[in-house]
């Protein structure tokens, strides 16, 4: 049903050239994520906690990585560096060769839930952006239509936020951070708070999307079957301090839907994943105990 | 009116303690209530179909509101006819049935609406004033630390001194009785406004302001679209109880001077000893209260309507 509303709509977006020039067209080059030597430490009130560790992290441009770990790992942080949030302590963030020093909309953020304006219709959420771009007001409601029937909720554009469900509100987050056509996708646990069910669905529309943009997306989850099912790329993070200690490749074909869950390839790389993540965990716990 | 003052002053607590939202309304006016406890009343029936069906409907509702009014009066005419004395005395007190018709009279005549008309172009210079400076202030005061501790000083000294005790100071600085009057008003509507302003600032929510940073928001913008929409709730509420305020510090203002006003009416009758106009003078100042307390209330909704739709409180 979501697919057919994309196909219906793809004319749509690609209309929107203006847009489109001003952050480059979809699979290009734009959207190289570099991170470098990056340590982030934060004040305590017991003293210092290193929540990132020597992060070292290159993503292509339009390429789908997952940040999966335990809760805690710092791999939210790391986003949050990446969007501008955060200043690393040392090392530093470059987005196309440039440093990152502040948030901006050329890194569209999707964060886990309730990050809509409540007192801004739905359509309206997904007009700001634009209408801080200085587009009109004209403009920005049909750059917000068009992406509001790209996730399938254009029959919702003048209904409040608290009004839907969770899944339609992170629909109109995605849709939101979409609108400033962002040559990177940041998206923290954007599911995290739906069930199971909703969550699938919520992926499967992603990564339909997606196919449309081709950003870079770095998306943070801690469920290994959504970090299997949606990235080319899975980066590993251990708990504290924070540290990314692998870096899987994910060479299922594409376009992925829900049958892909139960297939053996799947199955396969999810095996991968655990047994690399467990025996990390063990060198980690093993240090650790050394260290002690 | 004393309900009224307490909740002013509970809200116009310590920061931390300021009262918002729902707590605030009850205690400021009642009349407001039936808007809010539409909704769960009539889930609480559909849950237990037998508790009182008739009671669903709002008409009803305000039928036993009116009953609980007539009620009082009744027993009010019947304690002031038989000269009622048991510790309180009604021997004085003149029946609900003499007030009527002597306010009846007042209202055939002029003098009566000019002392209205002029304790409400007050009551709206003087709030107007505070709704403006307080809600400049406040916001500044949310914002900056810098602006919080050079104004927060001025705001714990001054908001428990009563309007009354302003009066000789007010008389002293300012040029015209007029002038002094709407200070003591403006003075009174100015704290819970600043208070609750200050209160829904802080609370602003960080993911949103994220949101709109990554949305490439300026400062301006965030504020202008995160900061004041999420602090309009606390605001709204400090609005209500600030006109509750002015028309309370009104009262002082008009009582000690003025040929005209509300206030004047009543203290002026109780010096001339007619004592049906000061009971139609103190019905006069509560009616007028509650009645521009919904007004705010009223006309403040649209900022609001966010907050209905969902159907979450």
């Amino acid at each position: 049903m979501i697919g057919a509303l994309v196909n219906d709509n793809r004319t749509a977006v690609l209309d929107h050239s203006r847009f489109r020039a001003k952050s480059g067209k979809p699979g290009t080059d734009r959207g190289r994520i570099a991170v470098q030597d990056v340590d982030i430490v934060f004040d305590t009130a017991g003293g210092s906690h290193v929540a990132v560790q020597n992060a070292n992290l290159t993503v292509r441009p339009g390429e789908f990585v997952c940040l999966l770990g335990p809760s805690g790992c710092g791999k939210s942080t790391l986003m949050n560096s990446i969007a501008g949030f955060v200043p690393p302590t040392r090392g530093n963030v470059t987005i196309d060769g440039s440093a990152v020093t502040e948030p901006g909309p050329d890194r569209g953020m999707v964060f886990q839930q309730h990050s809509l304006f409540p007192w801004k219709t739905v359509k309206e959420n997904v007009a700001f952006g634009p209408l801080m771009a200085g587009v009109g007001h004209n403009e920005a409601n049909s750059v917000a239509r068009t992406f509001l029937s790209l996730v399938g909720l254009a029959a919702f554009e003048n209904a409040y936020p608290n009004t839907l469900s969770g899944g339609m509100q992170q629909r109109v987050g995605i849709a939101r951070a979409l609108a400033n056509y962002p040559s990177v996708l940041l998206m923290d646990e954007p599911f995290g708070a739906l069930d199971a069910q909703t969550r699938i669905m919520m992926q499967e529309n992603l990564l339909e999307i997606w196919r449309e943009f081709r950003n870079t997306v770095v998306f943070v989850t801690h469920d290994i079957d959504e970090a299997v099912f949606l990235s080319d790329r899975i980066v590993v993070m251990s708990a504290s301090p924070g540290r990314i200690i692998a870096d899987i490749d994910v060479k299922l074909p594409r376009p992925r839907e829900q049958a892909l869950l139960t297939s053996p390839e799947f199955m396969a790389l999810k095996r991968q994943c655990l047994d690399l993540i467990r025996q990390e965990t063990l060198n980690a716990f093993q240090q650790q105990n050394k260290a002690g | 009116m004393d309900s009224k003052s307490n909740a002013a002053l509970r809200t116009a607590e310590p920061l931390s303690g300021i009262v918002t939202g729902p707590a605030a309304d009850t205690a400021v006016e009642i009349n407001t209530a039936p808007a809010k406890a539409k909704v769960p009343g009539r889930t609480e029936n559909e849950i237990h179909p037998k508790a009182n069906p008739w009671r669903k409907t709002t008409g009803a509702r305000y039928l036993v509101r009116v009953l609980a009014l007539v009620v009082a009066i009744v027993l009010w005419e019947l304690a002031s006819t038989h000269g009622f004395h048991f510790y309180i005395n009604f021997d004085n007190i003149p029946a609900p049935s003499v007030v009527g018709a002597v306010l009846a009279a007042e209202l055939t005549g002029q003098e009566f609406y000019l002392h209205i008309l002029h304790s409400i172009e007050r009551v709206a210079v003087a709030y107007v004033m505070a709704v403006v400076l307080g809600v400049l202030l406040g916001v500044a005061m949310g914002r900056s630390r810098w602006a919080e501790d050079i104004i927060l000083p001025y705001i714990e000294l001054l908001r428990p001194i009563p309007a009354v005790a302003w009066i000789p100071l007010a008389i002293l600085m300012l040029p015209t009785e007029q002038s002094s009057i709407i200070f003591i008003t403006f003075l009174g509507a100015l704290f819970p406004v600043i208070l609750n302003t200050v209160h829904g600032v802080e609370q602003t929510n960080d993911v949103l302001v994220r949101a709109a940073r990554s949305l490439g928001a300026s400062r301006t913008a965030i504020l202008w679209h995160v900061v004041l929409p999420g602090a309009m709730p606390s605001i709204v509420a400090g609005l209500a109880i600030g006109m509750g305020v002015a028309w309370f510090s009104l009262l002082a203002g008009e009582i000690i001077s003025g040929q005209y006003g509300i206030g004047y009416y009543t203290w002026n009758s109780y010096t001339l000893i007619q004592y049906p106009q000061i009971i139609i003078g103190m019905l006069t100042i509560g009616g007028l209260g509650t009645l521009c307390t919904l007004l705010v209330r009223k006309g403040c909704d649209p900022l609001l309507k966010w907050q209905a739709k969902g159907g979450r409180s």
